[in-house]
């Protein structure tokens, strides 16, 4: 007993020491550090001891934050029950899912295929201006798309003008102010504004593939169509399953930008989703409390999904992303 | 043999050539229409079909805007939240990328999970805004810089990047008695003006672009961004109010009575020109950053 505390005592003394001097050692990476750990526990960390805020009956007025806020009613699971059972649960759910499983089927493909087609093209100047062109839409602001989608859909607008001339309508077509078309524009200006940009990753893995492979392919009849499915995509298919898991593990992020800007007052029904929602009673009607309640749902659900998703692909796949 | 996949590759080009056009038209044409109908007569703009070309061309409704004091001012707000933003950002994060570059920090571990954990979770809208309002930076220019001061996708970024470097520059440098502050400016910094050049583009892309912030966080009409006046214009078009913004917009500047429309156009154009212009230029370093980001992921 005596020997044993001797070495014990002595060791919980070094790693002290050590601590002392490591820490003067590291002073100057420690300083380095000192603003992102600022940043964080303020605009990061701060905020999640502030969802507290979902389980009390939080009153705006003029106090302190935090004194008010310790100082509310604690009502528990109230304002998620309250969420649930209210009816909109169903819709807000429906159309967060429905908007990003469409984007999902809509916008996930495309870039595989314009990758495709681009790396089929030889003529370098007209693969560099489509390129160019394409990947221009992911660098604007939604405000600005949203500006293009409306400019677009309205009821003189181009494409209303497209389908008069090819007699598929012969009046013009509000798409902005009926719900029923709402998921599918979202989808589309999704799918508009990021498949040229998507489509860099798959052009980058397109240019790792052995060209001795098409070669083979040749030899051994194959047209280009063939090379296609038979040599590109196959060497594609990691990186589509890595970039699919990632993309799942957003579907509970719809996007507030394009469901807050292209969302009007006539297709609420189907554009609101979780961000416009908690948005909606927490900034426009000081449900603050509520929000912050829908609010967490929402984080809490995303983060089981991503874990979930994670876990699941390190299983299927070997690689996880985190 | 041969000549039937002759002809059946010719019919692919085609096909492929086809699809490219029609990509190249839809991502382009949106852009170029905004154009025409902001520099077309705004009277005979409400006639509509105006698609390829200005039918009755003028510069009036970019006038309007340069006249206009509350337009003027958010240009300038938001100049200048992406020149003070974008290097204090690119700084911050450069610095916590090399501090987290080195494993033999103390707490390396904790410190990279408390950042990474921000990325997959937070406080969410109501308690991020409510702290904004407890620290005062409600309708303050701040407000733009600090709460999105530090990216940690970005970092991850310029971390991966400084590990790539020859670890015998810093040991060289040690031993000339350099401490990592000495080290960090004179080695690292220069060393990644490449990645930080990346990011930096990213940063001040998100500067120019965002009105959310704005929208949410400032109530003063002197501290809107370009975007957010902008959401206002959309927001008014598309609700149809009597009397739109766009259209006080027009009328304020008495000279030229200007239509909604056409200022809504060129005010777009206005938010959109910047990028198109630096677009060119950037466009080598933005595909290289996502191929680093690829490679991490």
């Amino acid at each position: 007993m005596e020997t044993a505390v001797q070495p014990i005592r002595q060791k919980s003394a070094t790693p002290a020491r050590t601590i002392k001097r490591r820490l003067i050692e590291q002073r100057y990476l420690l300083l380095m550090l000192l603003p992102a750990l600022i940043w964080a526990a303020l605009f990061a960390y701060l905020p999640m001891v502030g969802l507290y805020m979902a389980f009390v009956n939080y009153q705006p007025s003029l106090g302190d934050f935090w004194n008010q806020l310790f100082h509310s009613e604690f009502v528990g699971m109230y304002w998620f029950d309250y969420f649930f059972n209210n009816g909109d649960f169903y819709i807000i759910m429906r159309n967060t899912l429905a908007s990003t499983l469409l984007t999902l089927l809509v916008s996930f493909p495309a870039p595989i295929i314009i990758a495709i087609a681009l790396n089929e093209v030889k003529n370098a100047f007209f693969k560099r201006t489509v390129q160019t062109v394409s990947y221009l839409p992911h660098f604007i602001s939604w405000v600005i798309a949203a500006n293009i989608i409306v400019t677009v859909l309205s009821s003189d607008g181009i494409v209303n003008k497209l389908l008069q001339w090819l007699h598929i309508t012969d009046q013009s077509i509000l798409f902005l102010q009926e719900g029923k078309y709402f998921w599918w524009i979202v989808a589309i200006g999704n799918t508009w504004k990021e498949m040229g940009y998507s489509s860099i990753i798959y052009l980058a893995a397109i240019s790792s593939i052995n060209l001795e492979l098409y070669e083979a392919a040749k030899v051994d009849g194959a047209g280009r169509f063939k090379q296609i499915i038979y040599v590109t995509l196959p060497h594609l298919k990691p990186t589509i399953v890595i970039l699919l898991i990632l993309s799942l593990g957003g579907v509970l992020n719809a996007g507030f930008d394009q469901h807050f800007l292209l969302g009007n007052g006539m297709t609420q029904e189907y554009s609101d989703v979780l961000s416009t929602y908690s948005f909606r009673y927490g900034l426009q009607n000081s449900m603050f409390s509520y929000a912050s309640a829908v609010g967490l749902f929402n984080s809490v659900v995303a983060f089981l999904i991503i874990v979930i998703v994670n876990f699941s692909s390190k299983k299927l796949n070997n690689q996880s992303l985190f | 043999m041969l000549g039937k996949s002759n002809v059946s590759d010719k019919l692919f080009d085609l096909m492929n050539y086809t699809l490219l056009c029609l990509i190249f038209v839809v991502t382009f044409y949106p852009f170029w229409n905004i154009l025409v109908v902001s520099l077309n007569d705004a009277t005979d703009a409400v006639r509509g079909g105006l698609y390829l070309w200005p039918r009755d061309f003028t510069l009036a409704s970019y006038k309007s805007i340069f006249r206009n004091q509350e337009l003027l001012g958010s240009i300038n707000v938001t100049v200048l939240r992406t020149v003070i933003g974008t290097p204090l950002s690119v700084l911050a994060i450069c610095m916590m990328a090399y501090s987290l570059s080195k494993r033999e920090l103390i707490a390396w571990r904790f410190f990279t999970l408390f950042f990474i954990f921000t990325m997959y979770f937070g406080g969410g809208l109501i308690p991020t805004y409510m702290i904004i309002k407890s620290l005062g930076l409600i309708d303050s220019f701040w407000v733009y810089i600090f709460p999105g001061l530090i990216g940690v996708f970005l970092m991850i970024l310029v971390r991966t990047f400084i590990e790539q470097l020859p670890p015998e520059l810093e040991e060289s440098a040690k031993i000339d008695g350099a401490n990592e502050l000495e080290i960090f400016i004179r080695l690292i910094l220069p060393l990644c003006v490449p990645v930080l050049a990346t990011i930096a583009l990213f940063i001040g892309i998100g500067h120019w672009n965002s009105w959310y912030d704005s929208y949410i966080y400032t109530y003063k009409p002197e501290l809107k961004t370009l975007q957010a006046v902008l959401v206002k214009i959309l927001n008014q078009f598309q609700t149809g109010a009597m009397v739109s913004e766009a259209d006080q917009l027009a009328n304020s500047s008495k000279r030229t009575p200007v239509s909604g429309e056409s200022i809504r156009m060129a005010v777009t154009m206005v938010a959109t020109l910047p990028i198109i212009l630096v677009y060119p230029f950037i466009q080598r370093f933005f595909v290289k950053g996502m191929m680093m980001g690829a490679i991490k992921s």
